[in-house]
């Protein structure tokens, strides 16, 4: 039942032939059988059965939401009453939050049932989920590999069959990339359609949250559940229309999809490159018109984001300084070595650096060559896509330019990560929507991504061709060994 | 250009970490090389453009100037050890 369609699911809970309670012992016993993909931080096993039953009790009232009594899980980085949220850093591993984030008070008042916590690179800083305190998410398509990140665990959570829909957060791709690969469909909207309200921050002009699913339909159904205008975020969208669903059947005859010429480059793994080309033609088949596309700086979003996210996240992360929450060091002399050490102790070694990296762009005398020329040449990226969006409708690319590294292979250089998010940084840097689809399987057996850019607000456009294009293709209905194997095991 | 000793660990000072004498190297080959890549940034004639912090450009939203948050403070309070009669406790500052 566990691998079938959000749909699917939400009909039989409500013919009766499934309880949400029957459903959420499936998820948990699922998520035990997958202990080691590593997936959850914590699993809420009392608390998912209690929302169960209140779900079924809704259902039997006749509610006919198709979310009530669905089985979820919500990233760490969302605070949740009452349950550990450690954003998957060791200063945050006793830090239980007295408030739900937006974000999940908005699923749990849908009556949907959340299962656990899932596994995150620390702060959201990472593209593999291998800088977590609490060790890394393996990829279930070969557990000798990363899931991508910093959304890995979500991804991994869907991915491994444990439950049909997941939260994610996406700063610089960290929903888009691990759902490349894992081979899911992960949506980032546009920056302020969803609250960031009780979401840890990392760089808040960046900061997003998203939705991963197995199918474009589920995540529209997901993305509406999340999305809207709350008075607690300054940059929340005030009027937006929150209807993903009713342009899924639409044909997207004389649609132009932009290829940006920039994204097909000596960067990208040459397999890859083909897969999104026969995706591409495929929606020719469909009636899209496919054009070329120019966009001049997406080079340069790198070095932009590499300094701009890391200059927000060392103001960010300021506030942890072992007073008011979170663990303090043991040892400290005066309030100086407190905080120092506090800090020392309690941050991972990507997150040190990316404070490091922040604080030397903000610093006195260097402010201008880093920080402010950053923001320039932000600018400049957002205007080369207003300029590619009077072209075209959409715009289609790779998601990532490798398949999933293996562990441990790119972690211990910070430039080689880095670089892997060379399609996806440049969309938070504009704040545009943009989703990964499954979009075929590279000769080493493992997934591969194409993303989809809609300009702003257009999130309904972007799931209508990932909808098309699942329609007459089957790319997102192969799923990992370990998703129907008792024990989990691997290809 | 690379950073030496003496600016890594002014920048550490300034974001309140500690750097361990022993892995000051491999810090400073590591950040070179974060900066090398950041430095590609030069690349691009900014000359005349406007910066822009914010995707949104936005503008302060205001609101009705009426209490709409209820008093939590045993709550926030409760989240740290270092507590008492409803303040926080840290080393003495001023003696």
């Amino acid at each position: 039942m566990l691998d079938k369609s959000l749909t699917q699911i939400s009909k039989a809970l409500r013919d009766g032939s499934l309880s949400s309670a029957e459903l959420t012992r499936m998820a948990l016993d699922k998520a035990a059988d997958n202990a080691h993909l590593n997936a959850f931080i914590s699993l809420n096993e009392e608390q998912a059965l209690a929302d169960a039953a209140k779900a079924d009790a809704a259902i039997a009232d006749g509610n006919n939401d198709p979310l009530c009594g669905i089985v979820t899980a919500h990233k760490d980085i969302f605070c949740t009453k009452d349950i550990l949220t450690s954003c998957g850093s060791k200063i945050l591993s006793n830090f239980i939050s007295p408030y739900d984030a937006t974000v999940v008070a908005k699923t749990a008042a849908r009556n949907m049932v959340s299962i656990g916590k899932t596994n995150m690179d620390e702060f959201a800083m990472g593209s593999t989920t291998e800088s977590s305190f609490y060790g890394p998410t393996l990829n279930p398509w070969n557990t000798e590999h990363v899931p991508g990140g910093s959304s890995g665990g979500a991804a991994v959570a869907v991915s491994a069959g444990i439950v049909p829909v997941s939260t994610g957060t996406d700063t610089g791709g960290s929903v888009r990339q691990p759902a490349a690969l894992c081979g899911l469909s992960g949506i980032k909207p546009t920056y302020g359609r969803v609250s960031r309200w009780g979401m840890v921050a990392f760089a808040s002009s960046f900061d997003q949250a998203g939705v991963f699913g197995r199918s474009a339909e589920d995540t529209a159904i997901m993305l509406e559940a999340i999305c809207g205008f709350d008075p607690k975020d300054s940059t929340s969208i005030e009027d937006q229309n929150i209807d993903f669903r009713s342009e899924l059947n639409q044909d997207i005859k004389g649609l132009r999809i932009g290829l940006p010429k920039q994204y097909f480059n000596q960067d990208l793994d040459s397999g890859i490159g083909e897969i999104v080309h026969q995706a591409a033609d495929d929606l020719k088949k469909l009636g899209a018109e496919l054009v070329e596309i120019d966009l001049p700086n997406s080079d340069l979003g790198i070095p932009c984001y590499y300094v701009l996210a890391p200059a927000e996240a060392s103001s960010n992360l300021s506030r942890f300084d072992g007073v008011r929450y979170g663990v303090r060091a043991e040892n400290y002399d005066d309030l100086e070595s407190l905080y120092v050490n506090t800090r020392t102790e309690g941050f991972g070694e990507e997150v040190k650096r990316r404070i490091m990296v922040g604080t030397y762009a903000l610093s006195s005398g260097y402010y201008d060559a880093y920080y402010i020329k950053a923001q320039k040449l932000r600018r400049l990226i957002v205007n080369d896509f207003h300029t590619a969006f009077e072209q075209c409708d959409l715009i289609l690319g790779p998601t990532t330019p490798h398949t999933a590294p293996k562990l441990g292979a790119v972690n211990h250089d910070p430039v080689s990560m880095y670089l892997e998010d060379i399609y996806t940084v440049t969309l938070n840097l504009a704040g545009l929507p943009g989703m990964s689809i499954p979009a075929g399987i590279a000769k080493n057996g493992l997934p591969v991504g194409m993303q989809l850019i809609g300009n702003y607000m257009q999130e309904s456009r972007i799931l209508n061709v990932a909808h098309q294009f699942q329609q007459a293709t089957d790319w997102h209905t192969l799923k990992p060994a370990s998703h129907t194997a008792k024990n989990g095991g691997a290809t | 250009m690379a950073l030496s000793p003496e600016q890594i660990h002014k920048i550490a000072h300034l974001a309140k970490l500690s750097i361990d004498e022993g892995s000051i190297a491999e810090i400073s080959s590591q950040l070179d090389n974060i900066m090398t890549l950041i430095d590609h940034m030069e690349q691009a004639d900014t000359e005349g453009v406007e910066p822009l912090s914010h995707p949104q450009d936005p503008v302060l939203r205001l609101r009705e100037d009426k209490v709409t948050d209820t008093d939590r403070r045993d709550d926030f309070m409760r989240l740290t050890s270092h507590s008492e009669d409803g303040l926080y406790l840290v080393p003495r500052v001023i003696e």
